[in-house]
């Protein structure tokens, strides 16, 4: 044991492998191997009638992805509600996360993090499904407004974007909290000292310092509204999203690699997400 | 003072548990219901060779079955509707029960090797044939299969060159529902949801699988003559193309699609759709639960189903699941199960022990000449299924793209 450990100790580099094996190995054959095969049967194609796959490599199923108009459309759709989604959250966690780092007293600050979690612990499709009652022609909504004369959106996009921005809220709330605090009170007293007002100080000095943690939380909201399919299929009425095509081929018309063609669409857009969000340095706010 | 760094984490941790969350409870979704004309043959194509089982041995305790709703009730949706619980106490199988809201489903659940038994529609049974996922049945082990209706017996949904796959459960036709305090007067026939001047405009529901291009393709059958359509399964270019038409001006009218069925009776009782395809069984649901509805069976006729339980290949459980379908169509059973579910049984016994005692003349059990309107569901294969040899007909995976595209 001890001649072991005198091993260990002298050569750092088996230490280090020893200790990184098995987390790569996940990493690597568990996580990116999967991703890499999911992409490489979209290279495949199904016998229609029988549903087994041909392992045959043609680019047919990448073809259709890239030209059909429906899956075009359906791309933009997706895209649009994610940003959408992404926007919200981000116009609704600033100001709350805002009060929690700066205003709230320490006691509150803790009270209110819990809060901003507890949501969490609800099941997600308790929560789609508590929307759907609540967006229903007889709901609370419509019941709500209906003695302002107004109606709720329904079923629809609309609704959608509501749901999903109401899921990832917490999502984008805690990055921002925890970008903000780490901001120094003594930059916003200098900028009042030198005479900045309130609107001038948050456009020069609490936006730029706190942008890297909004596009931390948008990476998050973002990712999160691209693949959602069941709020969708909840209370999205008749539209449908990326996730449905993925999971329309892959269930209903039991065509793997057409789906996993369909996959590699939101992981391009992410891709390029990424890579635009890198040269803000948000991903070192991670 | 909790750590930034902790929060993010958290988050992220919190994330992934919500992204799992969402997944398992994922719905299901559009496949192809019941399937299977009474009045064709299907493709031609040679199965793999499996043979049935010679002999039944020791029940092995368990069974697992993949089901449409309410074909295998244990009392939890209705204490007294319940006809699991009496077969685990006579055999001692423990059932579980997978429901599947579509054919397509029913499909990719077989294929997991999970389970036993599958109550496979005309669409659902020849791919799983030809897969080999379901092997021949020994109709000798099922005594109860000497009641069945003749009509139901070796048809082109359930054998293959005359060799048996399945015990057939029951048939029925997919009905038109409607909401009877917004929709009137009554409709009589499916022009009321494929009227693109529709007044239930947003209000309007379909059933969310590619199947559901026959509903279309059978309304143009009666309406279109000009199309020549003589099968809704057999569709050619011209006719697919009418068919994916009429079903474009229809999605303008759409509130939503439905696979999973709580969500249309949801749908109908808040009163967010008011008029559209149905099963019996979902109108009996919506009426239980006071919303006011009624279903027809329109003038064109309708889609339908005709059901068969087929046993897996690989099933560990083969005593156990022929002991279910012999028990299943026993007269007792098929009666209770045919009255809960709405469709006509397909035991001939059964009908003598229905609480409704004109049950089987309402849902035309022994009426060959009723089911020859109702176009069951089955697979469109590009051997046109109507016997058209001088064009190709559009296959099932046409019909998915298709049904993708319908919905924009």
């Amino acid at each position: 044991m001890r001649r072991l450990s005198g091993v260990l100790h002298r050569h750092t580099w088996l230490r280090l492998a020893l200790l990184l094996v098995l987390p790569l190995l996940v990493l690597v054959v568990v996580y990116l191997g999967a991703l890499a095969v999911l992409l490489l049967s979209a290279l495949w194609s199904t016998d229609v009638f029988t549903g087994n796959i041909v392992h045959t490599a043609t680019l047919d199923n990448l073809r259709e992805v890239v030209t059909n108009a429906t899956y075009r459309a359906v791309t933009f759709r997706t895209i649009g509600v994610a940003a959408a989604v992404t926007v919200i959250c981000a116009v609704l966690a600033f100001p709350m996360a805002f009060y929690m780092a700066k205003v709230a007293s320490p006691r509150a600050r803790k009270v209110l993090v819990v809060a901003v979690l507890t949501p969490l612990w609800a099941s997600y499709l308790v929560k789609a499904y508590a929307w759907r009652s609540m967006l229903a022609g007889d709901g609370v909504v419509n019941w709500a407004l209906g003695p302002l004369g107004l109606r709720g959106p329904g079923f629809g996009l609309t609704a959608t974007i509501v749901v999903l921005s109401y899921l990832w809220l917490p999502f984008m709330i805690l990055p921002v909290y925890a970008g903000l605090e780490r901001l120094p009170d003594s930059l916003l007293e200098a900028s009042g000292d030198l005479g900045a007002k309130a609107g001038r100080t948050f456009r020069s000095v609490i936006a730029p310092l706190a942008f890297p943690a909004v596009v931390a939380g948008a990476i998050f909201t973002f990712s999160l509204s691209l693949g959602d399919y069941i709020t969708v299929q909840i209370v999205g009425g008749k539209n449908q999203l990326l996730g449905n095509l993925i999971q329309g081929d892959a269930g209903a018309a039991n065509n793997l690699p057409l789906a996993a063609a369909l996959a590699a669409v939101p992981i391009v857009v992410m891709v390029v997400f990424l890579l635009a969000v890198r040269r803000t340095g948000a991903l070192d706010n991670l | 003072m909790i750590s930034k760094r902790l929060l993010v984490l958290g988050a992220a941790a919190a994330l992934a548990l919500t992204a799992c969350g969402g997944s398992s409870g994922s719905t299901p979704q559009a496949g192809s219901g019941p399937s299977g004309s009474g009045n064709e043959a299907a493709g031609h194509f040679t199965p793999p060779k499996l043979s049935a089982l010679t002999k039944l041995g020791t029940p092995e305790g368990q069974l697992n079955i993949v089901a449409w709703a309410g074909y295998a009730e244990d009392g939890s949706t209705d204490p007294k509707v319940d006809w699991v619980t009496p077969f685990e106490k006579q055999t001692g199988c423990q059932v579980n029960v997978k429901t599947a809201p579509t054919s397509d489903d029913m499909v990719n659940l077989m294929k997991t090797g999970q389970y036993d038994v599958v109550s496979a529609s005309g669409d659902a049974s020849l791919r799983l044939i030809a897969a080999g996922t379901v092997e021949p049945v020994n109709t000798d082990l099922v005594p109860n299969y000497a009641d069945v209706f003749s009509g139901l017996k070796l048809k082109p949904w359930n054998s293959v060159n005359g060799v048996a796959y399945g015990i057939p459960h029951g048939r029925g036709a997919n009905l038109l529902m409607y909401n009877t305090d917004v929709v009137k007067p009554a409709p009589t026939s499916w022009s009321v949801v494929f009227d693109k001047n529709s007044p239930y405009h947003g209000k309007m529901t379909a059933y969310d699988s590619p199947i559901y291009i026959a509903d279309a393709a059978l309304y143009l059958m009666k309406t279109q003559p000009d199309l020549g359509i003589k099968n809704p399964y057999a569709l050619d270019d011209k006719q697919f193309a009418a068919a994916i038409a009429l079903l474009k001006e229809q999605n303008a009218n759409i509130g939503e699609y439905w696979s999973d069925y709580t969500k249309e009776v949801q749908a109908f009782k808040n009163g967010d759709s008011v008029v559209g395809t149905t099963w019996q069984i979902i109108a009996n649901l919506a009426q239980a639960e006071k919303a006011k509805v009624n279903s027809i069976l329109p003038s064109e006729g309708a889609t339908g189903w005709s059901d068969t339980w087929m046993v897996a290949a690989k099933s560990p459980h083969k005593t156990c699941a022929y002991l279910w379908m012999n028990h299943i169509i026993s007269p007792k059973v098929n009666a209770e199960v045919a009255e809960w579910f709405g469709e006509a049984p397909a035991n001939s016994k059964s009908c003598a022990l229905t609480v409704d005692k004109n049950f089987c003349a309402t849902f035309h059990a022994d009426d060959e000449s009723y089911f020859d309107q109702v176009w069951y569901w089955n697979t469109p294969i590009a051997q046109c299924l109507d016997g058209r040899t001088n064009v190709t007909c559009k296959d099932y995976g046409d019909w998915t793209t298709a049904w993708q595209e319908i919905k924009g």
